[in-house]
């Protein structure tokens, strides 16, 4: 089963962090990385750029309006994505739990372009 | 058949005896299992252009034996390095062995490589991607296209899975006697896995993960070559039959799906159908029956009505009572709820159904909700039966399934 894995996380915050404590949290992750590339789990990760450098495209009177942000210095922001492919939910739950410190995670089944006729 | 589908062909078929043969010479099944890979590319690339030597097989003995021997010697060298101590070399002694020494046929080879993929320290993703690479004779590349994962995660996985089978002590040779009914299990149980990937792909871009149905019967007819009187093998070949017989007409050209009371009969594979219903027959008549005997046997009543109206349905329904004693699970209890109702009324299939609400195991699945769905349908509860098809279109993860069931759902619409 195909599942990404949204980290966000309160920029603010994470700047705020004692010393030690933002090191300690990538280290962490960097581990988690290793098992699951040893694994064959991890498909793919996307870091995304600071969320101040973002920008938000709506159609305004039918034409699409580029504007700034929406910035993310003070709420929760999607900071990186994981692509995995495990066995069960149970195990993209677990994976999701190791990435909990200083963040909010959401995991999310992957549609597949197979299925069975009913 | 192109001249590099008829040398794709013959590598597929060689790949294991291949593998087999180096595996008795030198032992180490993960080098052996990199060294025949590299063998069979080098053949992908060559042979279409040059023509296949004339002796295919020798010709890859041959050149995977001399890869063997340069990771040998590498490895040697490495741990010289490593140690700065002369490392014991076995690679000399194993210099260009006569390329014919040990090429006579052992049948058994194939299948001896099918239990040791097959070992049951590896999860049923590594089982299936290494028997598709080893026995199978597919590259990384292509069992990694019809998974749709990277391919170097793919060579992760195979690579992980023969470091786990080494770690388990595990040797190239057959179980023991005590363990072969349920190592024969794993090996069937990975094969059907196979099947069901490339059955379930729908069509555009899924088509390369679709071969994977042909490359799980041509996998599935050896081995009931090796084991002729073994019934649960035929019993899964004919099942692989009958079931990819209706492939030509489960979907259209869009990739939507076709109900199997809906699909155009005339465009099942007649031929396929006949091999599948003969094999069952026969295994039925004198193998002790098993579940995959029985579910082959369901899947020929179906194939053989020439209109959904013509099905045996209480034929059916005294089949899935046999497997729900043979092998229960609440997905024969879901499909036993269906052939309930068209014997007796679809009221007593969704008495049977809820027996499923308080086991966990098919709790929020998608398919009790759209068995639901039908039944309440069939039952002329239409609002009912719209909600449990939204449900169950809010649950699947499959995209032609989830368009299918708000097609439903649309219809009852009032």
């Amino acid at each position: 089963m195909k599942y990404v894995v949204l980290i966000y996380s309160n920029p603010a915050a994470w700047s705020a962090l004692p010393a030690g404590e933002a090191d300690r949290v990538l280290q962490v992750h960097n581990d988690l990385i290793d098992e699951l590339t040893g694994s064959g789990e991890l498909l793919n990760i996307y870091r995304l750029a600071h969320a101040g450098n973002a920008r938000t495209v709506a159609l305004r009177d039918g034409v699409p309006v580029v504007t700034d942000g929406p910035f993310g210095e003070s709420k929760e922001v999607l900071a990186s994505l994981w692509e995995i492919d495990v066995e069960r939910l149970d195990r993209a739950l677990a994976i999701a739990g190791v990435l909990t410190p200083h963040a909010t995670v959401e995991v999310r089944a992957l549609m597949d372009a197979a299925g069975m006729e009913m | 058949m192109s001249g590099a589908d008829r040398v794709e062909d013959l590598l597929r078929e060689l790949a294991p005896q291949v593998l087999g043969t180096l595996v008795r010479r030198y032992g180490q099944f993960d080098l052996c299992e990199d060294a025949v890979q590299e063998a069979l590319l080098a053949a992908a690339v060559q042979w279409p252009q040059a023509g296949v030597p004339e002796q295919p097989r020798a010709w890859l003995v041959t050149v995977a034996s001399r890869r063997m021997t340069d990771q040998v010697r590498a490895e040697g060298a490495r741990r010289r390095r490593e140690e700065t101590v002369a490392a014991r070399s076995p690679a000399d002694a194993l210099v260009a062995p006569g390329a014919d020494a040990d090429l006579r046929p052992e049948a058994d080879d194939t299948l001896t490589l099918l239990f040791l993929c097959c070992h049951p320290a590896l999860t049923p993703a590594s089982q299936v991607a290494l028997t598709l690479r080893a026995v199978g004779g597919l590259t990384t590349a292509q069992v990694a296209v019809a998974f749709l994962v990277p391919e170097a995660t793919m060579a992760q996985r195979i690579s992980r899975a023969k470091q786990t089978i080494k770690a388990a002590g595990a040797r190239f040779a057959p179980p023991p006697p005590e363990e072969r009914p349920d190592r024969l299990r794993v090996v069937l149980q990975v094969l059907y896995l196979i099947f069901n990937e490339g059955y379930a792909a729908s069509s555009g871009p899924d088509l390369q993960r679709a071969e994977l149905t042909t490359e799980a019967i041509r996998l599935a007819r050896e081995l009931h070559r090796l084991l002729p009187d073994d019934g649960e093998v035929a019993g899964l070949l004919a099942l692989m039959l009958l079931t990819d017989a209706r492939r030509p007409a489960r979907t259209l050209p869009d990739g939507s799906l076709v109900p199997l009371a809906e699909q155009d009969r005339s465009r099942w594979d007649a031929a396929a159908i006949a091999e599948g219903v003969a094999l069952v027959t026969a295994s039925l008549a004198r193998a002790p029956v098993g579940p995959y005997q029985v579910q082959a046997a369901i899947a020929a009543v179906h194939d053989e009505a020439a209109r959904a109206a013509d099905t045996d349905w209480p034929q059916i329904l005294v089949l899935y009572e046999l497997l729900e004693r043979l092998a229960p699970s609440p997905v024969v209890t879901l499909n036993h709820a269906v052939a309930l109702a068209m014997v007796r009324g679809p009221l007593a299939g969704l008495d049977l159904l809820a027996t499923l609400d308080d086991d966990g195991r098919l709790a929020g699945h998608h398919r009790l909700d759209a068995v639901r769905a039908h039944l309440l349908e069939l039952a002329g509860d239409p609002t009912a039966a719209r909600e449990r098809y939204r449900a169950a279109a809010r649950r699947t993860t499959s995209l032609p399934e989830q368009r299918y069931l708000e097609g439903r759902a649309a219809r009852l619409d009032p």
